[in-house]
C-alpha cells in the first residue's frame, strides 16, 4: 500500500451551525465559538484542553486564528491560516509532523451580504479587467459551460438534471437552508436566467451560517467512541488568478486533474473506487466538469454520465448528499470546509438516513472550480490506509 | 447597453496604463515577448510563457473569433442594463481578452464567428474595447 503522512491523521468531529438565509442578529464570534463546541462534542471525548491546534475564521469580523487563541484562553497553540480543504490538509500536516496532535478548523460567515442590488460582494471582480464588463462569479462559469456544450454537444437538460438532483438531497436534509425544496429538472429550466445557460436554480444559493471540524493522530482516534474518518488522499491545484484571467476552456478546462492523480497516488485507489462525491458544487455545470477532469468519465462525455440517475443517492454514484452550495447552504468560505464536513458526515452516518449511503467507504471532494482557475481535492475513507 | 452610468471603470495602473491609452487612441494594445513572441493579455512585469523581462507593447489586429460568451439576465450591480454579453474574444494574434459582445441579437450570437474591436467611450480616460461581429471576416 501507498504511504502517506496524511494516513497518521483522523477527522473525529464535524459539526454545522443551524444555516440560513439570514440569521439575524448572530454574532460571528459566537457562531464560531459554537461551531468548537459542535465539534468537539461529536468526537466521542475530546475537549477544549486536548485542542493544541487552532485555525479559526469569520469573514466579516475578520476572526482570525492568532486572535482566537486569546479568546480560548491564550495558551501556546499552533494555528493555521488557510481554508477548506487546504485548511485540512494545513493541519494534517502540522500532526503528523508532531507540531500538535488535535486541531480545531471552524469557519462562519454572517452579515456579509446586505445590498441585495447587487450580486453577493465575494462574487463581484475588483480587477480592471474584470468588472467593467458586468461579470461576476454566475457569468464566469457559464464562459466555460458554454464552451463546453460548443465543442461537446452537452445539453441544458444535463446541466438540470444534476441541479435537481443535488437540489433534491438538501430537500431531504432538515438541515439544509432549501429543506422541502424539491426541483425536477424542468423546474430548473423553468427559473428565471442568470447568466446564460445558468438559470437561477443552476446557481448556489446565499446563506449563513458556520461549521467546525476536528483532527487528530490516528492512534488517538482510536480510543476515542467515535467512527474516525481517515485521510487518503489530498492535493491542490491553483492555475492563475480567479476572476482576472479570462476562463479559457483550453486551458482551465481541467483544473483538479493533476490534484486528483495526486491524490489518488497517495493511496494507491482510482475513481472506480469512489463511493461518494461530495464535489464543489457553485453552478449545476462544474459537477459535469469534474467527473471529466478526475476521471470518472471520459472529456465531453460528462454531459451523459449524469443522466438517469447515476448521481443521485441509490443510484452508481451519489454525487453532493448533503444537497451543498445548491441547497445546504453557501456560508462566504466556510463552503469551502463544509465539502469535508459533509464528506465526514456521510462515512459516519450522520447524514439523515435517507441520505446515507449504505456501505460507503471511500468520499471524494473538492473545492474550487475552472471558472475560478483553481481546483483542489481530497479523498477521506472509514478505513485508515 | 447604454445606460452605463456608474459602472465600475478601469483605473490604469502603471504597468495597464499602455493598454487603456491605446483604447483611448482607438488601438488595441497587447504586449509581446522580444523573446519568444508570445502575446501576453492582461498586462504582466514578465512574459507568462518563458519569464523573460522582454515585453513591448505592439497593436492587435483588433480581429478575431467569439470563443465563448454568455448574455447576462441578473446584473452584477443595477449600474448594468439587461441583458448584456460577457464573451471571451480570441485574437487573431492567440491571446484571450474578456469583452462585452455588442451589436449582435442574441440569436445570432455563435461560438466561433468573426468579430472585431469597437471602442466605447466611457469617460476622458477610459474607452472601453467592445466587440461586434466583423464587418468582413477577416
Amino acid at each position: 500500500m501507498t504511504r502517506s503522512a496524511l494516513h497518521e491523521v483522523a477527522i473525529v468531529g464535524a459539526y454545522n451551525t443551524r444555516q440560513a438565509k439570514t440569521l439575524g442578529d448572530v454574532r460571528e464570534v459566537d457562531l464560531v465559538l459554537e461551531s468548537v463546541r459542535g465539534a468537539l462534542a461529536r468526537s466521542g471525548g475530546l475537549g477544549l484542553d486536548d485542542v493544541d491546534g487552532l485555525n479559526l475564521r469569520g469573514t466579516v469580523s475578520r476572526l482570525h486564528a492568532r486572535e482566537a487563541a486569546h479568546l480560548l484562553g491564550g495558551r501556546p497553540r499552533w494555528t493555521g491560516m488557510a481554508l477548506g480543504i487546504e485548511a485540512v490538509l494545513e493541519a494534517a500536516a502540522a500532526i503528523a509532523t508532531g507540531q500538535c496532535d488535535t486541531v480545531v478548523i471552524a469557519d462562519a460567515q454572517a452579515g456579509q451580504y446586505t445590498d441585495r442590488a447587487a450580486t453577493s460582494p465575494w462574487t463581484r471582480p475588483g480587477n480592471e479587467f474584470v468588472a467593467c464588463w458586468g461579470l461576476y462569479t454566475a457569468a464566469e462559469f457559464a464562459l466555460i459551460a458554454r464552451r463546453h456544450m460548443h465543442l461537446y454537444g452537452t445539453r441544458p437538460e444535463a446541466l438540470a438534471e444534476v441541479a435537481a438532483s443535488i437540489r433534491n438531497h438538501g430537500a431531504s436534509n432538515p438541515e439544509a437552508v432549501h429543506y422541502g425544496r424539491h426541483v425536477t429538472p424542468q423546474d430548473v429550466l423553468a427559473s428565471r436566467l442568470v447568466a446564460e445557460p445558468f438559470h437561477l436554480l443552476d446557481c448556489a444559493i446565499n446563506s449563513e451560517g458556520g461549521a467546525g471540524l476536528v483532527l487528530t493522530r490516528a492512534d488517538r482516534a482510536r480510543d476515542l467512541d467515535c467512527t474516525p474518518v481517515y485521510l487518503l488522499g489530498g492535493a491542490l491545484e491553483r492555475q492563475g488568478m480567479a476572476y482576472v484571467t479570462a476562463p479559457v476552456w483550453d486551458r482551465y478546462g481541467l483544473s483538479g486533474r493533476w490534484a486528483a492523480g495526486r491524490a489518488f497516488a497517495q493511496c494507491g485507489l482510482a475513481p472506480s473506487d469512489v463511493d461518494v462525491c461530495e464535489l464543489y458544487d457553485p453552478f449545476s455545470f462544474e459537477l459535469i466538469r469534474q467527473f471529466e477532469a478526475f476521471g470518472f468519465c471520459a472529456e465531453g462525455e460528462g454531459g451523459d454520465f449524469v443522466m438517469g440517475g447515476r448521481i443521485a443517492v441509490g443510484g452508481a454514484l451519489p454525487t453532493v448528499t448533503s444537497g451543498g452550495l445548491l441547497s445546504f447552504s453557501h456560508a462566504g468560505t466556510a463552503q469551502l470546509l463544509q465539502k469535508v464536513i459533509a464528506s465526514a458526515q456521510q462515512l459516519r452516518g450522520e447524514l439523515p438516513e435517507a441520505l446515507t449511503v449504505p456501505g460507503a467507504n471511500v468520499v471524494m471532494t473538492s473545492n474550487g472550480g475552472a471558472g475560478a482557475l483553481f481546483c483542489d481535492v481530497m479523498l477521506l475513507g472509514r478505513e485508515r490506509p | 447597453m447604454s445606460a452605463r452610468r456608474g459602472i465600475p471603470l478601469p483605473r490604469p495602473t502603471r504597468l495597464s496604463e499602455p493598454h487603456w491609452s491605446g483604447c483611448r487612441e482607438g488601438r488595441l494594445r497587447v504586449q509581446r515577448c522580444r523573446e519568444c513572441r508570445g502575446y501576453v493579455f492582461i498586462p504582466q512585469p514578465v512574459c507568462t510563457f518563458c519569464t523573460a523581462d522582454a515585453l513591448e507593447w505592439v497593436d492587435s489586429s483588433g480581429r478575431g473569433t467569439l470563443y465563448s460568451f454568455t448574455t447576462v439576465h441578473r446584473p452584477q450591480r443595477p449600474e448594468f442594463e439587461v441583458p448584456y454579453t460577457v464573451a471571451i474574444v480570441e485574437l487573431e494574434e492567440g491571446f484571450h481578452m474578456l469583452t462585452n459582445l455588442v451589436g449582435c441579437p442574441p440569436e445570432q450570437m455563435r461560438v466561433g464567428m468573426p468579430v472585431e474591436v469597437e471602442f466605447r467611450r466611457m469617460s476622458e480616460e477610459i474607452s472601453l474595447p467592445m466587440f461586434r461581429p466583423a464587418a468582413t471576416p477577416s
